[in-house]
């Protein structure tokens, strides 16, 4: 039982330093490695016709943000296509159908992984390397890009050089910073590196890399039906890399980190577990440093540790000790070969931290432990996907500064600036988005027949349903599995909840943020609500329960309680 | 201050009969689309009787469920109604104030005419007679008068307004008690302070402030979200065997959308005007209420607002050789004769050190004039004493061939350190000594700054004293900062700097030379004693002339957001306990293992459901008396208070409703059997 504190220890002791690094790198301070990283920079700055440090408003960011996404989602989509006429397809795997090329292409580009295929079997290499990894490393920094932009603007925009701190002028078009900077900067510096480490690790560890076809194979247990059986191989370990660390999910194989292949040792499996929670732990160290905000960065820190912990020692608890967990009745489908806590930390982690990974299937855990991680995505700020879970945060920072302002007698204002109408008329869109897709997508695919294509009944085909969207709004995706999603109702339903759940979450706190950079600035006094208390935290806490689970309570119960119940009887009998 | 509930036309209690009839009233489909949450609840009420009567759930069942809505839209109803019925106490007996009056209007020649004052235009001239009523809101411009405002501000100690000073200003409807004036009229017909007053305090002209604006925009969400759970609920319960009907589906949909705030959100409005009005503040929007809670500086002038503004004698300091009750004497029969309040203070204080009071008959008074400076008396054995200021004083010694001690300017400076005005007393050609003016400050002053700067609230004083005086006043009153030698313009200069640093500011005022800084001000209060230039340029009158009425609007503004965010809260965290009351009485016929989630161990599904219901809708009047009141606030840190209201609101919303819902239900299974 001691992974789980070894892995917290060496999360901050990671964490912290890399926050700092990243903060400079997102600061553009000079540092070390500028010859060397400024050499490869140029000519991609050259290419995009920017120059890194003109600025850039809040409208003209997000339109470089959606412009950015629409032509990779379209380069992507054909390739997944085509690819069985492109080279690099060793294993002569066929093109993808319109619509899982459609879904697999948003689910990536959405930083979501979910995966209605199986990749060894249904992408070629040049796809998985394309589409698949190279989404992967950018988008969880598009991700980041917004939340570093969005951070500038509350804290009223970034200062030109030269000016006094805090003097900007009140003008509509607070400089959030330069979108094509903010993304080469942060993956040529911070992510590719990373990733170089950890496929290095990975393949010590016994991951395999490589270009070549998958070798065959005689089982021991070989049968007339099975004589010969095709091992996939091929880059796998910089794909595990890139996406445990950028919260993305997707494995090369189908069952993802259950594969030995994928996480061969007990000491791949916490290498893992530990990238999972990386970056968005060091994004969280960054706050600080990067706004010079340091209270403010140790609230969120604090906030969601808390969260974290929680939500962590429930997963670990349920899957341990719960009624419906230690029985052996139940073991149809358990992780046996790590165990049931290593499960239960993976399940915990990847979904709050909207990676979507699994080392074990969620379908065959505990229902508790199912209902932790369907509240960790509900609530998708515990951490969060890099650069999402900070936005996600702000939101619901807003929220609680919206009604703790207003209990302690003066208009809600964070760091002086008023949050009025407006403002929260686009918090209003975010806060009706999540039950509108996810619950009007359930209450479809349950109500009409033949949609759902669960494989079981009664109230754990519901989770898995109902996880199923949570997961593609949460912009997760992992899979409760079990669910036959391979579907033109699954693949579009999907395809949208999967945009609902990544655009308006990440650009509409930039627009907030913006807006509120452009208000005058009322210096913080003894009158002020200070937000770098526990007693605000706790006020926070308690807005995130309220807001997202009160919504959300009908249908846990009808899931996953009713199924813990359900089994809990059926063991008592 | 005196109550304004005094004059009120109904005692509290009278007024909840026509307050019941305007919940009914309020039903009408134009008014309740007003408050979306409870345009709902009544929405629900329908389709649960059209439910009911379809046979869609068992009669008995579904009427309970309509009452039970039904009441729940009258409670909100009825919050709104009696806020509005106090206003109205306070309105009936202002019109009455404005009834009938009748003008003596002047023309060009001076020629009077009687006229009826609601054909007065601005800029007429009336002339108002000892004992008649002022026809129209004015300035006077000939003439001083005392006059009751009794009928405005329910103080009915007199009041004295005299033209070409800054206490000129006359409200319609308020008698003249000596004297005659002349008065310019200034309002349009229909929208004199009295007119403005009656709307304000009836409610019918109030707007929603940007606050509730955009907490009205929360409510409207979180009621939505509800209303997305309640119809996809049948949806997603029907694969795994749960029929839920219509009515239950309301009941839920109605536990869980903020009812109680959203039935109470116009009467804290209304109620927060008349807390203002109570304390005898005119505001003449909502918005500058709360506005008025998010203060952070407070500009104030010394003069008659820190200070009384007449110095009074506050101590003799006599030059060596000269005996105290030398001066003491040689003052008080300088000032024996002497009208002015300084005077009158010497007098006072020379008694009360045991100075005799006569003067010798035949003695000859010399007032000041402006070229002597000096008062004093010529008694008939030649005595000749004189006070005045320092220079004054010295001519005049040095013309009797006398010689003015160094000491004295010692002395002098010792006073004018200390704040105060030093006035010198002289006996023939000897220089006796000094006697001390100081301008007293007022009682209480001290506190009230403090409190304010536990609230958040930083108060500068302006004055003209010099630099060394304005130091010792703002050290002995608290204030935080101060402008000395401060001219009309400074004052102005201050707001637009403290401004631009992102405050909002207070200023109070009351002089013609006041508007512009009122206006310019984030909150003006003005006097009602005030010019009507002041009166105008401010956004709220003080109908006390109290300066420092300000702290009293800062907290109703502050307590007006407090019991928003607080109720808000409440009304979230009861959702708790609803969902265990509802969820296994929903769900518990078609899972029988869901029964395990019936923590209360209610008596039945049906009784759970109405329980919820009973109490969701009896917490709307149990609180309109805290929303008429609104939270109690105490200055403190912010996050203390967010810690106890959070708290109470908070925790406490979620506890309650368990406790509360198991007695309804107690009730119901002692009085019903299901």
């Amino acid at each position: 039982m001691s992974e789980p504190f070894l892995l917290l220890a060496l999360l901050v002791a990671l964490g912290w330093p890399l926050g700092r690094y990243l903060a400079a790198v997102m600061r553009a301070e000079p540092m070390r490695g500028d010859r060397f990283f400024g050499w490869l920079e140029r000519p991609l700055y050259a290419a995009l016709g920017t120059r890194p440090e003109t600025g850039m408003g809040w409208r003209a960011y997000a339109a470089a943000f959606l412009a950015s996404n629409l032509l990779l989602g379209t380069v992507v989509w054909i390739i997944f296509m085509t690819q069985a006429w492109l080279p690099l397809n060793p294993d002569a795997i066929p093109n993808m159908r319109w619509d899982l090329a459609l879904h697999t292409m948003v689910s990536f580009l959405t930083n979501t992984n979910q995966q209605h295929y199986s990749g060894q079997a249904q992408l070629s290499y040049l796809a998985q390397m394309t589409g698949v990894v190279g989404l992967q490393v950018v988008t969880p920094v598009m991700g980041l890009a917004l939340a570093a932009a969005t951070l500038r603007g509350l804290c009223g925009g970034r200062q030109a050089p030269g000016r006094p701190p805090g003097g900007v002028p009140a003008d509509a078009h607070a400089d959030v910073g330069n979108y094509w900077a903010d993304v080469i900067r942060a993956t040529l510096r911070f992510v590719l590196p990373l990733c170089l480490a950890w496929s290095a690790l990975l393949t010590w560890q016994g991951v395999p890399a490589t270009l070549a076809g998958g070798p065959l194979a005689t089982p021991i247990d070989a049968a007339a039906t099975l004589k010969e059986q095709k091992i996939p191989l091929g880059p796998v370990a910089p794909l595990v890399a890139i996406k445990q660390l950028g919260s993305n999910g997707g494995g090369w194989y189908g069952p993802n980190s259950a594969v030995p292949l994928e996480n061969p040792t007990p000491l791949s499996d916490f290498l893992e577990v530990l990238a999972i929670g990386l970056i968005p732990v060091s994004i969280v160290f960054m706050i600080g440093p990067f706004t010079g905000r340091r209270r403010f960065g140790a609230m969120v820190f604090g906030t969601m540790l808390l969260m974290s912990v929680i939500s962590t020692g429930l997963a670990l608890w349920s899957e341990g000790h719960s009624a419906s967990a230690a029985d052996l009745a139940l073991m149809e489908g358990k992780e046996v070969r790590l165990g049931t806590d290593a499960s239960a930390l993976w399940a915990a982690l990847t979904t709050q931290v909207n990676n979507g990974s699994v080392n074990a299937m969620l379908d065959s855990t505990a229902p508790l432990t199912g209902l932790v991680a369907m509240v960790n995505m509900l609530i998708n700020a515990i951490w969060g996907g890099v650069g999402c879970g900070l936005q996600q945060f702000i939101v619901y920072l807003l929220l609680a500064v919206f009604l703790a302002g207003l209990m302690t007698g003066r208009t809600p204002e964070l760091f002086g600036r008023k949050i009025e109408g407006p403002e929260v008329k686009l918090l209003a869109v975010l806060i009706l988005l999540q039950p509108l897709v996810i619950l009007g997508f359930t209450a479809a695919a349950l109500a009409i027949p033949g949609l759902a294509g669960t494989s079981s009944p009664g109230f754990h085909g519901l989770s898995q349903v109902f996880y199923e969207y949570v997961s593609a709004f949460a912009n997760n995706g992992s899979g409760f599995e079990g669910l036959g999603d391979g579907t033109v109702w699954w693949n579009l339903s999907c395809t949208v909840a999967l945009i609902a759940g990544r655009y308006p979450a990440l650009v509409i706190p930039l627009a907030i943020a913006a807006r509120l950079a452009a208000k005058r600035r009322a210096p913080e006094g003894p009158g002020t609500l200070a937000i770098e208390t526990p007693t605000f935290a706790l006020t926070l806490i308690g807005i995130v329960i309220i807001l997202t689970l009160l919504q959300f309570m009908p249908v846990l119960v009808l899931g996953p309680v009713a199924d813990h119940l359900a089994l809990g009887s059926l063991i008592a009998r | 201050m005196t109550d304004i509930s005094t004059r009120a036309a109904l005692p509290a209690g009278h007024g909840l009969l026509p307050a019941s009839l305007d919940a009914f009233r309020k039903l009408a489909p134009r008014h309740a689309v007003r408050n979306p949450v409870m345009a709902v609840v009544w929405l629900g009420t329908v389709v649960t009787a059209g439910a009911t009567l379809a046979g869609h759930a068992s009669a008995g069942f579904g009427a309970a469920v309509t009452l039970i809505l039904f009441i729940t839209v009258l409670f909100a109803n009825f919050a709104e109604a009696v806020a509005e019925a106090r206003g109205r106490g306070q309105a009936a007996s202002l019109r009455r104030a404005r009834q009938d009056l009748v003008a003596r209007r002047l023309d060009a020649a001076g020629r009077e005419t009687t006229i009826a004052a609601a054909a007065l235009r601005p800029g007429d001239r009336v002339v108002v007679d000892e004992g008649q009523l002022v026809p129209a809101d004015g300035e006077i411009i000939e003439g001083l008068a005392t006059l009751n405002e009794a009928a405005v501000t329910g103080e009915s100690a007199p009041v004295l307004r005299e033209a070409g000073t800054d206490r000129s200003g006359v409200i319609g409807g308020t008698r003249v008690l000596s004297d005659r004036i002349v008065v310019r009229v200034t309002a349009e017909p229909g929208h004199s302070f009295l007119d403005r007053m009656i709307a304000l305090v009836e409610g019918s002209s109030r707007q929603k402030t940007p606050n509730e604006i955009a907490l009205g925009i929360v409510l409207a969400v979180m009621t939505l979200t509800f209303l997305f759970v309640v119809i996809s609920l049948p949806f997603i319960g029907g694969f795994v065997g749960v029929q839920i009907n219509v009515v239950l589906l309301v009941a839920l949909l109605v536990c869980l959308i903020p009812t109680t705030i959203g039935g109470l959100l116009p009467a804290i409005g209304i109620a927060g005007m008349n807390r203002a009005l109570k304390a005898n503040v005119l505001a003449k929007s909502g918005k500058a209420v709360e506005v008025a809670g998010d203060v952070d500086v407070l500009l104030l002038d010394k003069t008659g607002t820190i200070t009384h503004g007449d110095r009074q004698a506050t101590a003799f300091h006599a030059l060596a050789g000269v005996d105290d009750a030398v001066l003491r004497q040689a003052a008080l029969l300088a000032s024996l004769a002497d009208p002015t309040p300084e005077g009158k203070s010497i007098v006072r204080l020379a008694q009360q050190d045991g100075a005799a009071a006569t003067a010798p008959a035949a003695a000859h008074f010399v007032a000041f004039t402006a070229q002597t400076r000096m008062s004093g008396v010529d008694l008939p054995d030649g005595r000749v004493i004189r006070k005045g200021a320092l220079d004054a004083i010295a001519r005049h010694v040095q013309a009797l061939q006398g010689r003015v001690p160094a000491e004295l300017q010692a002395r002098v400076d010792d006073v004018a350190r200390k704040g105060a005005t030093p006035l010198v007393v002289s006996d023939g050609r000897h220089v006796l000594g000094v006697v001390e003016l100081a301008d007293v400050i007022k009682h209480g002053l001290r506190e009230r700054f403090a409190r304010l700067r536990e609230m958040g609230v930083r108060t500068v004083m302006i004055t003209g004293d010099n630099p060394l005086t304005a130091a010792n006043i703002a050290a002995d009153t608290g204030v935080d900062d101060y402008i000395a030698e401060a001219r009309p313009e400074d004052k102005l200069a201050r707001i637009r700097a403290e401004q631009a640093g992102g405050r909002l500011v207070a200023m109070v005022g009351d002089g013609t030379n006041d508007a512009p800084a009122l206006a310019q001000a984030d909150v003006g209060l003005a006097m009602n004693a005030g010019t009507q230039a002041a009166k105008e340029a401010g956004n709220m009158v003080d109908l006390d002339s109290d300066p420092a009425k300000l702290l009293a609007v800062v907290e109703i503004g502050k307590q007006q957001l407090i019991t928003r965010g607080a109720l808000t809260t409440f009304s979230l965290a009861n959702d708790v306990s609803k969902y265990f009351a509802i969820l296994p009485a929903l769900f518990a016929a078609a899972i029988p293992s869901l029964a395990a989630l019936d923590v209360m161990r209610l008596s039945s599904p049906a009784s759970a459901v109405l329980s919820a219901l009973i109490f969701n809708a009896l917490v709307i009047p149990a609180l309109i008396p805290l929303a008429l009141r609104g939270v109690r606030f105490r200055p403190t840190s912010a996050t203390r208070l967010l810690r106890n209201n959070m708290l109470v609101y908070g925790l406490g919303g979620v506890l309650l409703p368990f406790a509360g819902i198991k007695l309804i239900d107690m009730a119901l299974a002692a009085a019903f059997t299901f």
